[in-house]
């Protein structure tokens, strides 16, 4: 059977790898390239080593974009999934209206970023000016501003995720635990929770690494204003590659280190949370 | 006694998600109820009803439709994504099923690269995938469809093979040992089994790509517009903006993606799970 598949490479295999060649292989490879000279248009790259490095390190819009993104990732990851968590356990315990619980919480997913930045921008300018200020007036508004719109976007989506993994833990194990004992409490810490140790996994990668990457929200929402200080490391990227010409190798070298720092944090936090998972 | 307090329970668990599932709604709705406000109104009390001076009909829809081309904007959203996602789910169902079934080296590192592709932020590509598609002349609506397919087989790729995996070969050999060539056992007997994975491969599909913002705009956004780079124009192009128009392409922009979700709420939801546990 092998045999006789293997002369289909060209239609089986081919077009697919043409495209991931052009749309991924290339640029990724080009990018590495380009992070190490200095460029505007691709063909007039001049061989500089690390030195798009150094600046993209010393440049404070970065360093604000890295604190930044790192802040609004830890305090999002814990509401979005604690949040969803318990409305989770809610929808696995309540009966009447389960269903429609679950279209309503899930449905902000489906709206795309730009237009949820909108909508969030319209909503919390309307509560801010009564009193006197908007989103953009500081950095601390448009920070909590962007935790309230991922909380919208992605409690659903998690909250299906963990109501999976509540559904699959059996009941049988639930009541010897509360024959044995133990309080309500103790079977959610010592029995729910470590056999949903997969779907929270999942969860907590995905919250991760989407709220690293914000770009769309970020972009509606405030666009980095005031001063890029609510600017995220997607968008400061952006902003070095087309709002500024001679950057471009810098922006690229940012890119690299984004790319560096999402792979890592991906790892690290599959292998951390992989070895807490229990087999059932 | 024991059933009294459940009760108890169950009715305030049932109070907690009503008041939930409403301030889930709340956004939404103030948004609907500002597209239909005079656009001097909507900044200063979004959250209160359109009244007599206020209410302006289907001024704002209708200005904003033309700003924004919002029609022309939907077609172009239509077009790419119904292309991009069909072009995902064909190529990349027979690509996994070729590298899962023909054992090699090739083949294996394959399976890993497109597996890496998966956690490469858009960012780290953006700049010379633009290049790229200039250089290749695939910075057309046409071009764009074969972009996705590049940037978007990863995870479709990773998915399909996960599924392929689980099939037993014996079906596939004995349609091949009958003198079914490659081709007939694929569309015949390996794509209908596949179904499940490709309706949570065209679901991941579709929400990327309809709502996707950055890769049409930086590929074809001057010339062709989709309805986030139309929304995105609209704040952009004006100076300030004209709330009121806002409000309704917000309103029209959201309407087509709760139709969808109403009418494959089903395979929405599974395949969002489907993909999550894959993923």
């Amino acid at each position: 059977m092998e045999k006789s598949m293997k002369k289909y490479f060209g239609l089986f295999a081919l077009p697919t790898l043409l495209a991931f060649g052009l749309a991924f292989v290339i640029p990724f490879l080009l990018g590495i390239y380009l992070s190490l000279t200095e460029f505007t248009t691709v063909t007039d790259a001049k061989w500089v080593g690390l030195s798009n490095y150094v600046k993209a390190f010393s440049n404070q819009e970065f360093l604000n974009a890295l604190g930044f993104t790192v802040a609004f990732t830890v305090v999002s990851v814990i509401t979005i999934n604690v949040f969803a968590f318990i409305i989770a356990m809610l929808l696995t315990r309540g009966k009447k209206g389960t269903n429609l619980f679950r279209t309503v919480f899930f449905m902000p997913n489906l709206i795309g970023g730009i237009v949820l930045g909108y909508i969030w921008q319209l909503i919390l300018n309307g509560i801010l000016i009564n009193f006197d200020v908007t989103l953009t007036f500081s950095a601390e508004y448009g920070f909590w501003g962007l935790i309230i719109l991922m909380n919208w976007q992605l409690i659903g989506y998690m909250m299906i995720i963990y109501i999976a993994g509540i559904q699959n833990v059996p009941k049988d194990v639930v009541e010897a635990a509360k024959i044995d004992g133990a309080s309500r409490f103790q079977v959610l810490r010592n029995v729910t929770i470590p056999l949903v140790m997969p779907s929270i996994t999942i969860c907590l990668f995905l919250t991760l690494s989407n709220s690293f990457k914000l770009f769309d929200q970020n972009l509606a929402l405030t666009a980095g204003a005031p001063s890029k200080e609510t600017a995220m490391m997607a968008l400061d990227i952006y902003n070095t590659f087309y709002s500024k010409t001679g950057m471009e190798g810098v922006g690229q070298a940012k890119a690299v280190v984004f790319f560096v720092l999402v792979a890592l944090i991906a790892l690290i936090q599959l292998v951390l949370t992989r070895r807490k998972e229990v087999e059932n | 006694m024991e059933t009294q307090t459940s009760k108890f329970k169950d009715n305030i668990i049932f109070i907690i998600l009503i008041i939930l599932a409403v301030a889930f709604l709340a956004p939404i709705l103030v948004v609907i109820m500002n597209s239909f406000k005079g656009k001097f109104y909507i900044s200063d009390t979004p959250f209160l009803f359109p009244n007599n001076t206020t209410f302006v009909g289907l001024e704002n829809y209708i200005s904003g439709l033309d700003k924004t081309g919002f029609i022309n904007a939907f077609g172009m959203s239509l077009f790419i994504t119904v292309g991009s996602v069909a072009v995902i789910v064909l190529f990349t169902s027979m690509t996994a099923w070729y590298i899962t079934r023909v054992k090699s080296k090739f083949t294996n590192s394959l399976y890993y690269v497109f597996t890496f592709s998966m956690i490469v932020p858009f960012q780290m590509v953006m700049f010379t995938l633009t290049k790229v598609a200039n250089v290749t002349h695939l910075d057309n609506p046409l071009g764009i469809i074969l972009i996705y397919l590049g940037f978007g087989s990863g995870l479709s790729v990773f998915l399909f093979s996960g599924f392929v995996k689980s099939i037993p070969l014996e079906v596939e050999e004995a349609v091949m040992m009958d003198g079914g060539s490659p081709v007939q056992t694929f569309f015949r007997v390996v794509l209908p089994i596949l179904k499940p994975t490709a309706i949570t491969v065209s679901i991941l599909n579709v929400m990327w790509v309809w709502n996707d913002y950055l890769l049409p705009y930086l590929i074809i956004g001057t010339e062709y517009k989709t309805i986030p780079i139309a929304i995105q124009y609209l704040k952009g192009g004006y100076g300030s903006i004209d709330m009121g128009a806002m409000m309704a392409m917000l309103v029209l922009a959201i309407i087509p993606i709760i139709i969808f979700y109403l009418s494959c709420q089903k395979y929405i939801i599974e395949g969002v799970v489907a993909g999550a546990v894959k993923g």
